[in-house]
């Protein structure tokens, strides 16, 4: 790009044009991606609201709006209220189950061990495999008939092999082999991330506090904890993300069973809007996943500001 | 070896973690392996010990996927839908990577923080107007319904991992270009991209996953089995009526999910690395 | 009985590649300020954290007051250590920091306060105990990393390069103040560096170190006027040593030794030299030349010259330059080590 002698003695305009390209570029740039998402992503969030508050199903051409009307009808069903009920049972208990162990199995991979690399292959195929596999294998372990838990709970005369657990048939039960099984793909996910963590704290505090007296427990608790708080709770806040708004998982398991007792917010959406074509009764349902998704979204921008500032 | 002397517990300790951990996880996949290839009577026989091979092991269960299943077809139509996608996600999220990176102050910031929070809107929000939409045009129960929705979370994912990769090229290998005589958009084109090929190549896996993970539009949108995806082709066709195919079943997955596990492995530092960079920033 | 004691302290870390510390034997003496001098990779630092107990020994034994600590962790020890980043927790304040060695091995609050407080006194830094480290300066950094050392009243002091993450012109003020702390605490440190102005300045002895051995242990004075080898000769000094090789033996002189005859008196011998280039720095003249002639015919030499001797130097032209006999150090060499004087003849 030649710069000619006028240009250079008119040094300003010529470094304000340089500047207003620059910018025009990046709106170039910029704007696919951005036209994209706000009419993909955008507008179908926008019309969820819409559908909440009309009167929408598949068959219909016309809208109408109809106030709170759905959000009244769908308070109302028990079934609901259970599925608002399992989402937070689900999510909470699989975050716990999750951080513990991630913890854990972070601070055995910290340092280098022949073979760590197979180990983390292993480590990470729930994680990798698709959602609905891994959920299918699992939906064998836990048959009904043949299930190789309760064979090996029978061999070791814990269950009575002709009246076995029915893993996914009982309600309690099955709402515990759902947390297993979010809980299950979520390990890997939460250990990869604790594990940057961990290993982006300077090698130097933990020696100094080994030296300063503290053993492995209170070097933990007291250091290295708290220093990874924030990598912890990016962590929690996706894994409630995945697991809050996922319906493969309850689909494939149970498909909500029995008796809607493992039925959680997205899977209901689902039967409701999308087999049951009642669109509005589904959207108003989805639509009660945006306050968690608000109360972490924030969380997390506090989290990014507060990592800016220090 | 480094390090100070190491405690019995540290010491015993950690390969039981590990191995209990790895045991527990993989579990599942050698389970499918093992189903994959016994014999159906072998399988529903109660008195066999289910660990072991009772009867010879068997290839029947991956004859009957692959010559008796539309599994073959489902897989194509994933890895098509796949490249398709991958290739909207790269023409879309590359620049306003680099846009966002580079060329915007404040307002970068701002705009990058946004297009990461419409990564958490999740399908299972969107699948209901979405629904809508993809009828009205016409799509519903084709893979362009699958094409034109996948980039809405492969895109913010992508733009998100890219920043990262282009911030972290320094701005004085752009400067020195432009003093060459390249314009911005030429350094972009015959400077940035070229040495980001790592990261772009890194984009372009875990797009890939991400495609093949997707299970609530595939679902939603595609009503047929010859035009679904593999992930949801196999949970809910190979079953008859309520009897399921678990020895096939557990073959499609074993062989869906391996080479998958085994790119993303390959990968895994890269995006670590990326995403690192972004949760922090 | 000496507080810190090496016994053949060896570390290798893989078998078959050379020891990164070699059969080491050393023994500080009361209330010294001990220094490890050496390059990177010398060894110095893997030394120090062996005394530490961060390192595990291949072979040997480290004694602390006289117990043998070899197979102790280092809480067990009766060490402070200041590590080269000072290792200050970020998300304590800079009172817990101190407090925390004391909290660790169990000692009740109201004693801990007054620890802490007294600590914090002595370093100047009471008005700081609130703050986070990363609000404090690196020279504030320091006085809290030392605090923390100094609160459990160990019996030894270790530093791990400590000034070397500090801005050049904080480093001399540190130095300092570290000096300072040592003169008023008097406990035995042992302080790690590769840079041999700190390590002249502040050491009571300095152990230098290169390839995992040791090279020689003595005083300032000692290690730099009586090198025992080429390496402690070129090391210390800055130019560092002229050094002559001729015939198996080398000879060496300091560059403040080489000075005009107008400057010298008593026995000397003559070196006749084109100077090359010339570097004023104030305060004294750093003159590049070329050995012209002579059994050393084309050798590099350099000479420092202060202003204060009155003589005018110019490129290309040859000057009579005078070493005193007594400045001269031999080198045999083959082994590198000092050797007597030989009888040789000059230009």
């Amino acid at each position: 790009m030649a710069v000619s002698t006028a240009e250079i003695e008119g040094v300003r305009p010529y470094a304000r044009r340089r500047l207003r390209g620059a910018r025009l570029l990046g709106l170039a740039l910029f704007s696919p991606a951005v036209l994209y998402i706000v009419a993909l992503v955008g507008l179908p969030f926008a019309l969820a609201f819409l559908y909440s508050v009309g009167n929408v199903t598949v068959g219909s051409v016309g809208y109408r709006f109809v106030g709170l009307e759905n959000f009244r009808s769908v308070l109302q069903s028990p079934a609901f209220r259970r599925a608002l009920l399992n989402s937070f049972v689900f999510t909470i208990c699989t975050q716990v189950i999750v951080i513990v162990c991630a913890n854990v199995l972070a601070l055995a991979l910290r340092e280098r061990f022949r073979g760590r690399g197979l180990v983390r292959f292993l480590i990470l195929l729930p994680w990798v495999a698709p959602i609905s596999l891994g959920a299918i294998g699992w939906k064998w372990i836990l048959d009904s008939l043949y299930s190789v838990i309760n064979w090996t709970l029978a061999r070791m005369h814990l269950v009575n092999l002709f009246d076995p657990p029915m893993w996914l048939g009982e309600p309690a039960l099955a709402m515990a082999s759902v947390i297993l099984v979010h809980a299950w793909r979520m390990i890997p996910f939460s250990t990869v991330i604790l594990l940057a963590g961990l290993t982006s704290i300077p090698r130097e505090i933990p020696e100094a506090a080994a030296v300063d007296g503290a053993g492995f427990w209170r070097t933990h608790f007291e250091i290295t904890l708290p220093m990874m708080r924030p990598i912890i709770n990016v962590a929690v806040l996706f894994g409630v993300i995945f697991t809050f708004t996922d319906m493969t998982v309850v689909y494939i398991l149970t498909r909500g069973g029995p008796y809607d007792s493992t039925q959680v917010l997205p899977s209901l959406a689902f039967f409701t809007g999308v087999l049951g074509s009642d669109l509005a009764e589904g959207a108003a349902i989805s639509v009660f996943l945006v306050p968690i998704l608000v109360v972490v979204a924030a969380l997390m921008l506090r989290i990014a500001y507060r990592a800016e500032v220090t | 070896m480094a390090g100070p002397r190491k405690s019995l517990l540290t010491r015993a300790g950690r390969p039981l973690v590990v191995a209990g951990f790895a045991v527990l996880l993989a579990f599942p996949f050698y389970w499918m392996a093992i189903t994959t290839f016994k014999q159906t009577s072998d399988l529903y026989n109660l008195q066999n010990n289910p660990f072991v091979f009772n009867a010879k092991p068997t290839l029947e269960h991956l004859e009957l996927l692959l010559h008796q299943t539309l599994f073959l077809r489902w897989f194509w139509n994933t890895t098509i839908a796949g490249a398709a996608v991958v290739a909207i996600t790269l023409l879309l999220s590359v620049p306003a990577a680099y846009a966002l990176a580079r060329l915007t102050g404040r307002w970068g910031q701002r705009l990058g923080i946004g297009i990461f929070l419409t990564y958490l809107i999740p399908p299972t929000l969107l699948f209901i107007p979405m629904a809508r939409v993809v009828t009205r045009l016409g799509l519903q129960d084709t893979l362009w319904a699958i094409i034109v929705t996948y980039p809405t979370f492969t895109v913010p994912f992508s733009i998100w991992l890219l920043m990262g990769f282009f911030k972290a090229i320094p701005r004085d290998l752009e400067e020195a270009a432009l003093v060459d005589g390249l314009t911005r958009l030429g350094a972009f084109v015959r400077l940035v991209i070229p040495i980001s090929v790592s990261g772009i190549l890194t984009v372009v896996i875990f797009s890939f996953t991400l495609v093949t993970q997707e299970f609530v539009y595939a679902l939603t949108f595609i009503s047929s089995a010859e035009h679904q995806t593999v992930g949801v082709g196999v949970p809910i066709y190979l079953v008859r009526g309520d009897v399921y195919y678990w020895g096939s079943l557990m073959a499609a997955c074993l062989i869906t999910s391996l080479p998958i596990a085994v790119v993303y492995n390959l990968f895994l530092d890269r995006f670590i690395a990326g995403f690192t960079v972004g949760a922090v920033k | 009985m000496a507080i810190v004691e090496t016994r053949q302290l060896t570390k290798v870390y893989r078998k078959g590649q050379a020891a990164a510390v070699h059969e080491i034997d050393l023994a500080t003496r009361d209330g010294e300020f001990l220094v490890f001098l050496g390059p990177s990779g010398s060894g110095k630092s893997t030394l120090l954290r062996m005394i530490a107990g961060l390192e595990e020994p291949t072979e040997g034994d480290v004694l602390i007051g006289g117990k043998v600590v070899t197979e102790l962790p280092p809480r067990a020890r009766g060490i402070a250590m200041v590590f080269q980043s000072y290792a200050l927790y970020p998300h304590l304040s800079v009172a817990r920091n101190i407090a925390f060695p004391l909290k660790a091995h169990g000692v009740e609050k109201e004693e801990r306060l007054e620890r802490v407080g007294w600590a914090a006194k002595l370093l100047g830094i009471e008005h700081l105990l609130d703050r986070r480290p990363r609000e404090l300066s690196g020279g504030e950094r320091q006085r809290v990393a030392l605090a923390r050392a100094l609160v459990r009243k160990p019996t030894v002091f270790l530093l791990d390069e400590p000034l070397s993450n500090l801005d050049a012109k904080l480093r001399a003020s540190a130095r300092d103040e570290l000096a300072q702390f040592h003169r008023s605490v008097r406990t035995t440190t042992i302080y790690v560096t590769h840079d041999q102005v700190e390590a002249l300045a502040m050491g009571d002895r300095i152990v230098v170190l290169n390839e995992g051995s040791v090279r020689q242990i003595g005083t300032p004075h000692e290690v730099y006027d009586n090198p025992a080898d080429t390496f402690v000769a070129t090391f210390l000094g800055s130019p560092p040593m002229n050094l002559l090789p001729d015939d198996g033996i080398i000879a060496g002189f300091r560059p403040e030794s080489l000075l005009p005859p107008s400057a010298v008196q008593g026995e000397a011998v003559r070196l006749r030299a084109r100077v090359t280039h010339v570097e004023w720095l104030g305060s004294e003249r750093v003159v590049y030349a070329t050995v012209d002639g002579g059994r050393f015919d084309g050798k590099k030499v350099i000479a420092r010259i202060p202003v204060s001797i009155p003589a005018t130097f110019e490129e290309g032209r040859a000057e009579e330059l005078l070493v005193p006999r007594r400045q001269l150090r031999f080198f045999d060499k083959a082994s590198g080590k000092r050797t007597a004087p030989p009888e040789i003849a000059w230009q």
